[in-house]
């Protein structure tokens, strides 16, 4: 935990929290990935981005604006816009610098197999109604990235020395940032509790499945998961990085706050 | 060479109001001059990406954001569409970019000048995509079947863009002081070059004419800034935002608003290369298309070697 | 500051048809370029579907597309023309017949 958290009581407080986490992960990532608009390595792959990123940058509005809701703030712009870097919870794999396509594809491949698995379990068991909607509907979008991203750890891997040599560097340069995605802190195990979260861990062997199996059949070798795990994001412990998004980020709404910018 | 009867019996089909299709048979000087302005136009749309681009990262609010996010992606579409359509005059997009990048061919010079403030997005909705629909509302009849079904596409989509301008325009001139001074300096900016869009007067441009004798545009460079101008002075003036031009006086006996002097020295040392952006623009767009090239050779290689698999498969 | 394509990276092209509504006949929307069918598709929906106007794809390679030449249209669709039993408004129906419809 934080210096300044307090673990959640009630359910609404678990369930804000449940959401402002998957939200920061999203918009974080979606805000990296917009930054290839316009400068893509092909027209087609410009789209392509632009959809993950908007499809990302979506969903974070969305569940922001059901958090706002439940806690009586103005709109989602309160969480984006008016909060620091250490009060954010993404994980830092969403926040390292966009790097090039081998690595973008490398943290989309990586984010979105986790997603999917989360996703698939959250909808099972989320009894809110409202909350279980915006799962389902975000999980046929995720499930696009995925296979978007997964053909294209086939296709860097398994296709020029330059290629294989870049999405290799990439894996490994990604991967102490993956034990993140497995960390569970009291803020989860209270929502787990709720039947608002899961634990992660009951579908981590699915996920190094197919992972590894991505890997293999893209002739990339497995980074040592034995490896120093990076960890802290989720308590707003993050890296020197999130900073200076959120200054690009947030310059302007904070210059003049009570202007109307939406 | 195109012989007398031929370009005779193409002229007839242009003058009845038919479309002409890729396979058609066509003059050597009519292919020539749409592949030319088909892939400027192309180029814009690419290049275009970038000054808005600039402001995705820094937008004042999710909202923003997104819908910023959006028009550059339609942006990229719209460049693809219209490269497709002009592949369909047997060249190749890869060359087509290529001139550009490396060569001599042209974009809208508008472009070339930065985006310095959050306003400056809202403008480029709506003066620059403004000034865009009126000229793409034209080609959407364009007599070369392929650059015409582009732009009805590209109409279609680009209304969104300019609206988002105008309104988010219409909220920041209402806005805080701080608002409303980034809104007319933006407006103040853009509103010359915007007019520049259209081109020279008809009387310094040589190919206009040739281009309407063929269909390819129906309206010239004057009547297309003449109307844009009418347009654009009665929705300055409905959210309190003035044009910078003091010569602006309307007309009563032609219904129109006249304006000053276009600075036509500017536009041409702009389209020659010395315009603020110009060398930043190629430089970025250049350094996409160099970055981007293992990508493309890495998803060629991959299918060359799917395709040898299953050669020796079956 | 020159650059010669000798060094040809550009992926093959692609035609796109799309169908815009469950049940109705596709229709060509315009080209991608892509490395293969895979990500012809998904280029097709990135490119193509950004607001719904498609619910399912065709990409064909488009030095695949074998198109009628503008000579052809003569005796391609002529004969056609005085062919009018082909066209339902050729027969006349009994008026009980049309009421009921």
């Amino acid at each position: 935990m934080s210096t300044f958290d307090t673990i959640p009581k009630t359910k609404q407080e678990a369930l804000v929290e449940t959401l402002l986490r998957l939200a920061d992960d999203r918009l974080i990532l979606g805000h990296r990935i917009s930054e290839w608009a316009g400068h893509g390595p092909e027209l087609e792959e410009d789209l392509a981005l632009a959809n993950i990123a908007l499809d990302m940058i979506g969903h974070a509005s969305a569940l922001y604006t059901y958090a706002a809701e439940l806690e009586g703030k103005a709109d989602e712009d309160h969480y984006a816009y008016f909060r620091d870097d250490i009060d954010f919870k993404n994980i830092a794999l969403c926040e390292l610098p966009r790097g090039d396509f081998a690595f973008t594809i490398a943290r989309i491949f990586l984010f979105s197999t986790f997603s999917y698995f989360l996703y698939q379990k959250l909808i099972d068991i989320v009894e809110d109604e409202q909350f279980n909607g915006m799962l389902q509907k975000h999980f046929k979008e995720i499930k696009y990235h995925l296979r978007h991203s997964r053909e294209w750890v086939l296709r860097l891997g398994d296709g020029t020395d330059e290629s294989h040599q870049r999405a290799q560097d990439a894996f490994n340069e990604i991967w102490m940032y993956t034990g993140e995605l497995f960390n569970l802190d009291e803020v989860d195990q209270v929502a787990i509790q709720k039947n608002l979260f899961v634990d992660t861990l009951d579908f981590r062997e699915e996920w190094e499945k197919l992972v590894v199996d991505t890997l293999e059949e893209a002739t990339l070798n497995v980074p040592d998961m034995e490896q120093y795990m990076f960890s802290g994001s989720r308590q707003g412990r993050h890296t020197e990085h999130l900073g200076r998004l959120l200054a690009e980020m947030q310059f302007l709404r904070r210059s003049y706050p009570d202007a109307e910018w939406k | 060479m195109d012989s007398p009867e031929k370009l005779e019996e193409f002229q007839q089909r242009i003058d009845n109001g038919e479309k002409i299709e890729p396979k058609d048979w066509m003059p050597e000087r009519y292919r020539k001059q749409l592949i030319r302005i088909m892939s400027q136009h192309a180029h814009s749309e690419i290049v275009g990406m970038l000054p808005e681009g600039n402001w995705i990262t820094r937008a004042p609010s999710l909202k923003r954001k997104m819908v910023l996010l959006a028009k550059v992606q339609d942006e990229a579409g719209h460049g693809l569409y219209l490269y497709s359509g002009t592949e369909t005059l047997g060249v190749k997009r890869q060359d087509l970019v290529e001139d550009y990048l490396y060569g001599n061919a042209k974009y809208s010079s508008i472009f070339n000048y930065p985006t310095l403030t959050y306003a400056d997005i809202c403008v480029i909705g709506w003066l620059v995509d403004g000034a865009a629909i009126v000229n793409q509302t034209m080609l959407a009849k364009s007599s070369y079947g392929p650059y015409s079904r582009a732009n009805v596409r590209i109409c279609k989509e680009e209304s969104f863009h300019k609206k988002q301008g105008y309104e988010m325009l219409a909220k920041m001139a209402d806005g805080t002081p701080e608002q409303q001074k980034m809104a007319q300096d933006a407006v103040n900016r853009w509103w010359w070059p915007t007019l520049m869009m259209f081109g020279p007067h008809d009387t310094d441009s040589p190919n206009s004419a040739e281009l309407i004798k063929w269909g390819v545009k129906t309206k010239t460079n004057d009547e297309l800034r003449q109307h844009f101008v009418d347009r654009m002075v009665m929705e300055a003036e409905a959210i309190g935002i003035e044009l910078p031009d003091p010569d602006l006086t309307y007309n009563e006996e032609t219904g129109h608003w006249e304006f000053g002097d276009i600075p036509w020295d500017e536009f041409w040392s702009v389209v020659k290369g010395d315009g603020p952006m110009n060398r930043e623009r190629m430089k970025a767009r250049r350094k996409a298309y160099e970055e981007g090239e293992w990508v493309r050779e890495a998803a060629k290689e991959y299918a060359r070697k799917k395709r040898l698999q299953d050669e020796k498969a079956s | 500051m020159t650059k010669n394509s000798s060094e040809n990276t550009e992926w093959p092209l692609w035609e796109v048809f799309y169908q815009p509504k469950d049940g109705k006949p596709f229709e060509h929307a315009g080209s991608v370029h892509a490395p293969d069918a895979e990500l012809a598709l998904q280029n097709a929906r990135d490119t193509y579907a950004r607001r719904n106007e498609g619910i399912a794809f065709w990409v064909v390679p488009s030095d695949q597309i074998v198109a009628s030449s503008p000579e052809d249209q003569g005796p391609f669709f002529d004969p056609a023309n005085d062919k009018p039993y082909r066209h339902p408004q050729f027969y006349s129906v009994p008026r009980a017949v049309k009421k009921r419809k």
